[in-house]
């Protein structure tokens, strides 16, 4: 396709593991058109190349955790026409916001010998909590072929096809049995958003809810059918409260089935 | 009437060939992942000997018959829309070619089946389909095409499930027409055996490569016993009688917001529902811009984008999504094709993590039909 210009792709790391990034590197059979297509920017995890902004598309991979990072988000709001979050870090706060459920200078007292070396905010939030972003993917970590989709679209300039819906709808599409009705296995499918294929369930395990919320998530009826099945207050706590803990509804959830200490 | 005739159960090995012989894939029912599925068979020895379900709201469970009876089951969590309408497929490609594009047409598969093992249930179920996909002005071809290669064979019910209510929608549990061959299985300390009949000039044609002899008195008789002993177990009960209106006079009935405090809005019911026929189209592009093309996806009247219209979605709520399915089923689907829209199969309660259950739905809203019209009027959304 002819083009006056390739756009220019950074790639940003903020508070996260890395493998949402690695998933770019991972696209093996689509890398080659992707460096074919744009032009990458800033990628550290890839090359040393380092151009200056504006930046036609930014990935943005990780939460907000320390004051730098809250400041270093907005420069690059700034210097990005299109931002894009990828992952339940940048877009819910990660399994590393299950901080914010405690006072953190409990955590940094027992963790580092040195706390007074420990610069870091209260909680760790997403990205859209901090700058405008224009479109979110979720995933823990993210579905390769999602990003792939994420970038062509944008490439097309099209609305990408990353539905909403519920995990179930993936499964039944699949061919796989219900988990839950065939085995009374707890399964976070039915408020999960789609987005894996339904991998879990089709290896016999319910859904961990690592795409986070779905558009219409009733927690409440998922808690009851948890329990129903025999999870305790505790478990359907804990399985609200993991990579997506800090979404919303999850959080919400998560808070219902505490106990006071 | 139809000639009924007896065929021992290693017939079913003859009848695998004969129908590979004419050039069909054979699909039927098959145990995987803890459920009775329907799948691409080899032979009759991948069909669940001495297997049965149990079946209640939110609950399957398979568990050992003492006979080995092959078809002592009912319906799965599948249907054979699955193979009629495949939930995922391309519908075309395009390529860019210079300045424009062309358009590649997706080939029409080549597959021709026989369906083994299906239900009454499951054949009105087709019917209800085929008004759907080409009754109308707009017919969709790979179905109609798939549809009418079919070779259905069906399988009386001798045994009901849990949630099934055939016998209240008037469609089970014994198959009356719509089939090529219908087969009763017979199976005591004695006799292992199927009454056949056939329904269609192939069926017949087919009967006549099998090893078969007349059937005797007794065992049609046995076969219609069975039947009726099916009929008499029905999980469910569900009273149609003014359904339709019941349904569209009460848009304000207090128990919608109830079952929507209970329902997971995540489209399972509609999913395994055999008569559900919704779908939405994709269209992608590649990274080089040079590839384009056109996907069709079993959709849900249960998801937000469903109802999207420009600024949202029109069903925002899970009542009103909740409301929409059942009486789009039970009511509006009579206006739409001049049936109802649901079998009695029972697969919606049964596949329902939260055991939501239409019959008590409706049974719920009859028992007390409140004040329905006064709040039309107030025009609540
Ligand atoms: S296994 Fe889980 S995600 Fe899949 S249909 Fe069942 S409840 Fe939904
Ligand atoms: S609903 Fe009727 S026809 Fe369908 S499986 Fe149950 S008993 Fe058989
Ligand atoms: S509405 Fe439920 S019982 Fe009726 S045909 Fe659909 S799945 Fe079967
Ligand atoms: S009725 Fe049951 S299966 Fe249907 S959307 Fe609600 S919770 Fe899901």
């Amino acid at each position: 396709m002819a083009r006056k210009r390739k756009p220019k792709l950074a790639v940003w790391k903020f508070a996260s593991c890395d493998g949402c990034q690695l998933s770019l590197l991972d696209c093996e059979d689509e890398l080659l058109a992707i460096a074919g297509a744009v032009e990458i920017a800033y990628f550290p995890e890839a090359t040393r190349t380092r151009l200056k902004g504006p930046y036609d598309l930014s990935l943005v991979e990780g939460s907000i955790t320390t004051p730098e990072d809250a400041a270093r988000i907005h420069h690059i709001r700034r210097a990005s026409k299109t931002l894009v979050t990828i992952g339940a870090c940048a877009t819910s706060g990660g399994i590393q916001a299950l901080r914010n459920f405690r006072d953190v200078k409990d955590f940094v007292s027992i963790v580092y010998a040195e706390p007074s070396y420990i610069d870091t905010l209260e909680q760790s939030t997403p990205i859209a909590e901090h700058v405008a972003v224009d479109f979110e993917l979720r995933g823990c970590p993210i579905n390769k072929a999602q990003l792939v989709e994420v970038i062509a679209a944008f490439l097309a300039g099209r609305r990408p096809n990353t539905p909403e819906h519920s995990t179930c709808i993936e499964c039944k599409r699949r061919g796989t049995v219900c988990v839950m009705v065939a085995a009374g296995t707890p399964c976070l499918g039915p408020v999960t958003h789609a987005g894996c294929g339904g991998l879990c369930p089709a290896y016999g395990r319910g859904c961990y809810g690592c795409f986070g919320p779905m558009e219409a998530p009733n927690t409440q009826a998922m808690s009851g059918a948890w329990k129903a099945l025999g999870a305790s207050e505790d478990e359907v706590m804990r399985v609200f409260r993991s990579y997506n803990a800090w979404s919303a509804p999850f959080r919400a959830e998560s808070e219902a089935h505490e106990k006071e200490e | 009437m139809n000639q009924k005739l007896t065929l021992p159960p290693d017939g079913l090995e003859r009848l695998f060939e004969v129908l590979k012989e004419r050039g069909f894939t054979v699909v039927g029912p098959t145990v995987r992942e803890g459920a009775i599925v329907y799948d691409r068979l080899a032979s009759p020895a991948d069909l669940p000997r001495g297997i049965t379900d149990e079946q209640d709201g939110g609950v399957y469970r398979l568990k050992p018959r003492a006979d080995g009876a092959l078809f002592g089951y009912v319906v799965g969590p599948q249907s054979w829309k699955r193979f009629l309408d495949p939930p995922v497929k391309r519908l075309w490609r395009a390529e860019r070619d210079g300045a424009d594009f062309k358009i590649v047409p997706e080939e029409p598969d080549q597959e021709t089946f026989a369906f083994l093992g299906v239900r009454s249930c499951e054949i009105h179920a087709m019917a209800i389909q085929d008004r759907v996909f080409t009754g109308g002005e707009h017919k969709d071809p790979g179905y109609e095409a798939r549809r009418r290669s079919a070779f259905i064979i069906a399988v009386q019910c001798t045994v009901a499930g849990g949630t099934c209510f055939c016998v209240s929608m008037n469609t089970g549990p014994r198959s009356e027409s719509g089939f090529d061959i219908a087969l009763t299985e017979i199976v005591d300390a004695e006799r292992h055996l199927f009454v056949v009949e056939a329904g269609s000039p192939r069926g017949r044609e087919i009967l006549a490569a099998l090893d078969t002899r007349p059937a005797e008195a007794d065992e049609m008789a046995e076969a219609e016993k069975r039947i009726a002993k099916a009929a008499a177990q029905m999980g469910r009960t569900l009273d149609t009688e003014g359904v339709h209106d019941l349904l569209m006079q009460n848009p304000e009935h207090p128990r919608w917001g109830e079952v929507a405090g209970r329902c997971l809005s995540c489209a399972n019911c509609t999913m395994v529902c055999p008569t559900c026929f919704c779908s939405t189209v994709e269209d992608v592009t590649d990274i080089s811009g040079d590839h384009a093309e056109r996907w069709q996806k079993q959709d849900s009247c249960f998801t937000m984008d469903f109802s999207y219209l420009h600024g949202g979605s029109v069903r925002a709520s899970t009542r009103s999504r909740y409301r929409q399915w059942l009486t789009h089923k039970l009511a509006t689907w009579i206006d739409q094709f001049g049936e109802s829209g649901c079998t009695g199969c029972g697969r919606c309660i049964t596949w329902c993590p939260v055991a939501i259950d239409l019959t008590e739905e409706v049974a719920a809203i009859r028992a007390n039909p409140p004040a329905g019209a006064e709040s039309i009027k107030k025009g609540k959304p």
